[in-house]
């Protein structure tokens, strides 16, 4: 391996193997502190606030959504997209920085996954529900049925059905098959007990035989070759919801790209917010370092930049094709009635992060969290500014309309957020938040002394 | 049939590893197993593994996913139901290229993690033979196995003159049963 003598440790406080085990494992360890416990209970009550509002919605109908004739995609289709947003960084982190040899990956790979993962299925629940007939969403797939139809493939919301439920089996698959050598760690460290075998089922029965990990090897990167199109196709593919439509500002060829820039933005946005705070309160500040956060923030400023000037192409060609429908659209969506939702777009997306220029500002953890979170926010916007704005002003001014959300719409989303951090609290419990064995094998790369203390350390 | 008997050798930095399997080859015992807490680069050379073939399954099984999904779609759309959508072409190609890609990752991703599990012999609750439960901590673990009882000795010297620390006969303690 190559041993890099200028660049600053991946992980810092001169670990040896024994120790990366015993602090990673150290929060699983004993019963869980109170934050834990009132995290989790606010989770599990925005989750059954969700469950209330998901209730009324599928007893009621679509109806107890504040939708009208004219603006058929709302909050629903807003959060849906925000959510596969969020969910692309943990793949992109795992697979395309496991490509590209990024060895700081293996610090927050884990975490990032297991976001990707809880994000999607708050996702898929979105047009599951716009639908409005829960029980028949299996409609959606090709199967052989009593009507001799099938499902419409030249349409990018089919499309849209394969791509996100091939992604969460991909990024599921991936992610356990990366687990199993941890849950294997833990297995090791448990005494005798019904943990101890629960665990011990978990990891499949893992030995850390060479020939087990040679094959591991080989699986890990023949599958993050295979994710890292994946991804980018999943975000493309919502796109296309979009751009293969007429409607004015929504007919953009640029879109697919745009959005896949604007997910990976918002997903490492997310992740950053989540794991400035769990590394603080799991005491892993030597394993997720301020190295590690601005390696992030410069994949921030970069994605960011992107949709920055995504955005302003839109504006100019907006303009430069003539066509008095793009124009009024991208007028109206700067000064028209929503106009506040689209400069909330534009400070939190395009201005502020651009403060990531400064190395101060990129290495320090409060900057970086308020920056994140206004990111999210940001992001946020971005999908309602496409949505509602685009639609509020129809090809007929008889039918203009607004729109804003009912209780209901609200709750949904309330809901997904419980989802998420339910899950989110329960794997930070019960699962290793770093990769174990992956930090262990970029521990002594940086720098001869350390490799011969760590041999002595060990002992 | 004999009871199997093993001896184990302990070592701690990967590189000191690589380089006592090495001394270790030089004598003709095999080495049965070697157990580390982290994939060890250079290990599969020096051990002389083959290839794994798990790459070419998941190129066939990526392939037949693609071949499938889109044979299926131009069925569908040529020749079971054919829709009239705004005048366009039944046969389209482009409009089928999205789902047969991700119909061949699809495919791929899930031939290869199965291939890996049943090659190596794993799975929910399958059995685990640990020699040391330290290797999946820190600890990097060369077995060698004899059935004669006159090799002990000469094994415990191969291993000690390859640097292994901690030399015992072991008999391994099965999980999951």
């Amino acid at each position: 391996m190559y041993i890099s003598p200028i660049r600053e440790p991946l992980v810092t406080g001169s670990k040896s193997y024994k120790q990366v085990t015993d602090d990673i494992t150290k929060p699983m360890d004993g019963k869980p502190g109170r934050l834990w416990f009132v995290g989790l209970g606010l989770a599990l009550l925005a989750l059954m606030l969700g469950g209330v509002a998901i209730f009324v919605t599928v007893w009621d109908g679509i109806g107890s959504w504040g939708l009208n004739r004219t603006i058929g995609w709302g909050w629903g289709i807003t959060n849906f997209v925000w959510w596969v947003g969020i969910g692309h960084a943990g793949t992109f982190i795992s697979a395309i920085l496991l490509l590209f040899r990024q060895k700081w990956r293996t610090s927050i790979n884990r975490s990032a996954e297991a976001m990707t993962i809880f994000a999607v299925m708050c996702a898929g629940l979105f047009p599951l529900l716009h639908m409005g007939r829960l029980p028949l969403g299996f409609f959606v797939f090709p199967y052989p049925n009593t009507r001799d139809l099938w499902v419409n493939f030249n349409s990018p919301l089919l499309w849209d059905v394969f791509a996100i439920s091939t992604y969460f089996m991909v990024s599921l698959l991936f992610w356990y098959m990366g687990l199993i050598p941890d849950i294997a760690t833990i297995r090791d460290r448990l005494k005798r007990s019904f943990k101890k075998k629960v665990y011990a089922v978990l990891s499949f029965g893992w030995t850390g035989s060479a020939r087990h990990w040679a094959r591991h090897e080989s699986m890990s990167l023949i599958l993050a070759g295979l994710a890292a199109p994946l991804v980018l196709s999943v975000h493309s593919i919502v796109s296309m919801d979009f751009a293969t439509s007429v409607i004015p500002g929504w007919h953009t060829t640029i879109f697919p790209p745009y959005f896949v820039a604007g997910a990976v933005f918002s997903g490492f946005a997310m992740v950053l917010t989540l794991m400035i705070i769990t590394r603080k309160a799991l005491n892993l500040q030597n394993y997720i370092t301020v190295g590690h956060v601005e390696s992030m923030n410069k994949v921030i400023i970069a994605t960011g930049s992107i949709v920055g000037i995504a955005y302003i192409t839109e504006l100019f060609m907006a303009w430069y094709s003539g066509v008095v429908y793009e124009r009024f659209a991208f007028v109206n969506r700067a000064f028209g009635p929503y106009w506040w939702a689209y400069w909330i777009m534009m400070t939190c997306n395009v201005i502020t992060p651009q403060l990531f220029w400064f190395k101060k500002i990129r290495r320090n953890l409060a900057a970086t969290f308020i920056i994140s979170i206004f990111v999210n926010i940001g992001m946020w916007f971005e999908r309602f500014v496409i949505i509602v704005t685009s639609l509020h002003r129809d090809f007929l001014p008889s039918s203009w309309a607004m729109y804003s959300p009912t209780w209901v719409e609200v709750g949904v989303y309330l809901g997904t957020f419980g989802l998420f951090f339910t899950l989110f609290f329960l794997f930070i419990r019960f699962f290793p938040v770093v990769a174990i064995a992956e930090v262990k094998s970029v521990l002594r790369s940086s720098g001869e002394n350390f490799v011969r203390k760590g041999v002595e350390n060990e002992k | 049939m004999k009871n199997r008997q093993y001896i184990t050798g302990v070592y701690y930095d990967d590189k000191e590893l690589l380089d006592g399997i090495i001394q270790i080859q030089k004598s003709d015992i095999p080495i049965f197993d070697v157990r580390t807490p982290f994939p060890v680069h250079g290990l599969d050379d020096v051990l002389k593994f083959k290839r794994s073939r798990l790459p070419r399954l998941g190129f066939v099984a990526g392939t037949l996913g693609a071949i499938l999904a889109f044979v299926f779609q131009v069925w569908v759309f040529s020749s079971s139901w054919p829709l009239n959508f705004g005048g366009k072409p039944f046969f389209s190609v482009p409009s089928f290229i999205p789902v047969t890609f991700e119909m061949a990752v699809l495919f791929a991703a899930i031939s290869l993690v199965f291939g890996f599990l049943i090659k190596s012999g794993i799975g929910p609750g399958a059995p685990a033979l640990i020699f040391d439960e330290r290797t999946s901590d820190n600890v990097f673990l060369v077995v060698l196995e004899f059935v004669d009882d006159s090799h002990e000795q000469k094994i415990f010297n191969v291993l000690k003159e390859a640097g292994a620390e901690d030399i015992k006969s072991i008999n391994p303690s099965l999980q999951n049963e």
